[in-house]
């Protein structure tokens, strides 16, 4: 009996042990990186590999603050939060219209309009990229954030999918009851499902803030303007290897630009896990 | 009377139709509108452009096969973009997999601690994508970077190189980033093998059957349709990479890392041969689309259904 619970022992000593020593190499660069924010330049290169900073500077965050060519980074967080808020807006707004359109009503095309945009899906966005960019730049959209904000307004074919599977777990007879009520179609979006699928919108609001924020390709196309640059693109500048010389501040500025993301990361973990479980979304 | 009523049944049913189609089409109507507009309309202005030759300044000239011709003739990057990124995507995925099963088999019972371990374990993920994460792992593989102190301070290495820089070991690096990042897969894994009865398992351990042949015969069978799914979301975003080649490597040494998407942005927008582009990113969707089809119809022999039966 005891080697039997001896070797159980050992097991889970063995579990925890792998898990902990692979779990470190997993988050080594994360803490590497906010580590490295507060180092010393001298430290930065000659312990480049340790995790604790010989003293606290903040320096970095100061210098790294100031940004380039007079913009402060507080401008190119503003841009981001700008972009990410009327776009997870309008994201989630317009995907819950469709959502509904798509798993409530029966209408002629149904399916094959259904089978369209699970294609889109699968789309790879460069075959997009350029005649995108020609469509925006002759409407006058470069160097605005129009072209980053508008196309949310439009759905978004995972978040769509997504709320339609949070619908079908609502049962039908209460469209119907609200039906007999006198409510019409507006009447059963607005009034029943809206408040049921909340938490389908809260997740898809979340994935619209990270994927929105991170986002690199679509500021490094449209936005050339210095002061309209999200952190992102500003970032990018910042640290372009032939410009860069204070390493440290490079080093606060990324960890900063990482702290919105950290907080939903923590706050909102429950919405996260479900909402790739249920439907694959891409974190 | 019964034909009175048959009759204004029918027109009732008819009236109830029309407003669902009405209806049906406002609700979609802004992925609609968006779908003709964001994607079909700019899908065939790249196949017209992709027979052009178009530098945005001038009018697109029509050139016919030209510039696929030139595609398989004599570009050189185009060849050894497509190589690139199949060496990228058929290495980075498949590990990316792997690892993602190999993880959430270890958290899928109920243990002490798992919560953590999982946000842990998922956090490279929620990063991974960004401007920060990329600049980081330039830092960390760089000459004086996080790599290269712990080797040399183990004394491993006497000399100090650039992992980004050596056109040997760049690739690699960004494989490295991209297996890093096994978090989504793992979460889908996870709550595939949470489906898995447990009656299977213990029926299978009553008639004697060992852990291994336990994940060949149940949990890998049991698992197929998620395979099957991750496999195709990934491989197209694998094809899709972008950002990890312009930042950290710039598609240098020597093109080494020079991803597909990379080259496209390359020709359209530091080039500007829009036409040259609009073809590149034709072939691309057709290499997809060809992979998509098949990995799915292949899925007919590997994937388990139920309704097949046992």
């Amino acid at each position: 009996m005891k080697s039997i619970k001896m070797r159980r022992i050992s097991g889970t000593i063995l579990y925890h042990g792998f898990i902990w020593i692979f779990g470190f190499f997993m988050i080594y660069p994360v803490l590497w990186l906010v580590a490295s924010s507060f180092k010393d330049e001298v430290e930065i290169f000659q312990k480049s590999y340790s995790l604790i900073p010989s003293s606290l500077q903040f320096d970095n965050y100061v210098q790294g603050w100031k940004g380039f060519g007079g913009i402060t980074f507080g401008t190119f967080f503003r841009n981001s939060f700008v972009i990410v808020i009327l776009s997870t807006i309008g994201q989630v707004a317009s995907s819950a219209l469709v959502a509904y359109g798509f798993a409530r009503i029966k209408f002629v095309g149904q399916k094959v309009l259904f089978g369209c945009m699970i294609v889109t899906m699968l789309l790879p966005s460069q075959v997009l990229m350029i005649p995108q960019y020609i469509l925006f730049s002759q409407l006058g959209w470069v160097n605005s954030f129009k072209p980053l904000v508008v196309p949310s307004y439009f759905g978004y074919p995972f978040f769509i999918f997504l709320m339609m599977q949070f619908m079908e777990g609502i049962p039908r007879e209460l469209d119907e009851a609200a039906r007999i009520d006198g409510c019409n179609q507006w009447g059963i979006f607005f009034r029943i499902l809206l408040p049921l699928i909340r938490p389908a919108m809260i997740t898809s609001a979340i994935f619209s803030f990270y994927w929105k924020w991170q986002d690199f390709f679509g500021p490094l196309l449209y936005i050339k303007k210095p002061n309209l640059y999200p952190v992102s693109l500003a970032l990018k500048m910042f640290s372009d290897p032939a410009a860069v010389t204070d390493w440290g501040a490079m080093f606060a500025m990324s960890t900063l630009s990482l702290v919105p993301v950290f907080i939903i990361f923590v706050m909102c973990q429950k919405y996260i896990v479900e909402g790739i479980s249920t439907t694959g979304l891409k974190g | 009377m019964v034909n009175i009523q048959t009759v204004k049944n029918k027109r009732k049913s008819i009236n109830k139709s029309d407003y669902n189609n009405l209806a049906g089409y406002a609700f979609i109507s802004p992925w609609l509108i968006g779908f003709i507009i964001f994607t079909v309309l700019p899908m065939l202005m790249a196949l017209y452009f992709s027979f052009t030759k178009y530098d945005v300044l001038s009018t697109p000239k029509w050139i016919g096969l030209e510039n696929y011709k030139a595609m398989f003739t004599s570009d050189d990057r185009f060849r050894l973009a497509l190589g690139v990124t199949f060496k990228y995507v058929f290495t980075a995925i498949p590990l990316r997999l792997i690892f993602a099963l190999f993880v959430a088999m270890l958290f899928v019972k109920n243990r002490k601690l798992v919560p953590l371990y999982r946000t842990v374990y998922y956090l490279p993920s929620i990063i991974g994508g960004s401007v920060a994460v990329a600049v980081m792992w330039r830092q960390l593989f760089g000459v004086n970077g996080a790599l290269n102190g712990v080797l040399s301070s183990l004394g491993l290495l006497d000399r100090q190189i650039s992992w980004i820089g050596n056109p040997n070991t760049a690739l690699w690096t960004l494989v490295l980033l991209a297996v890093w990042q096994f978090g989504s897969p793992m979460l889908i894994f996870l709550a595939g093998l949470k489906q898995i009865p447990s009656s299977y398992y213990e029926s299978a351990s009553i008639d004697g059957a060992n852990g291994i042949q336990q994940f060949t015969k149940i949990t890998l069978p049991m698992l197929t349709p998620i395979i099957l799914f991750n496999l195709v979301m990934q491989i197209i975003s694998g094809f899709m990479a972008f950002t990890e080649s312009y930042i950290i490597t710039q598609g240098g040494p020597f093109d080494r890392t020079l991803f597909y998407a990379l080259y496209l942005f390359q020709q359209g927008f530091q080039f500007y041969n829009m036409g040259y582009a609009c073809a590149l990113a034709w072939v691309l969707l057709l290499i997809m689309g060809a992979f998509t089809a098949i990995i799915f119809k292949s899925s007919n022999y590997w994937v388990y259904s139920e309704s097949k039966g046992e």
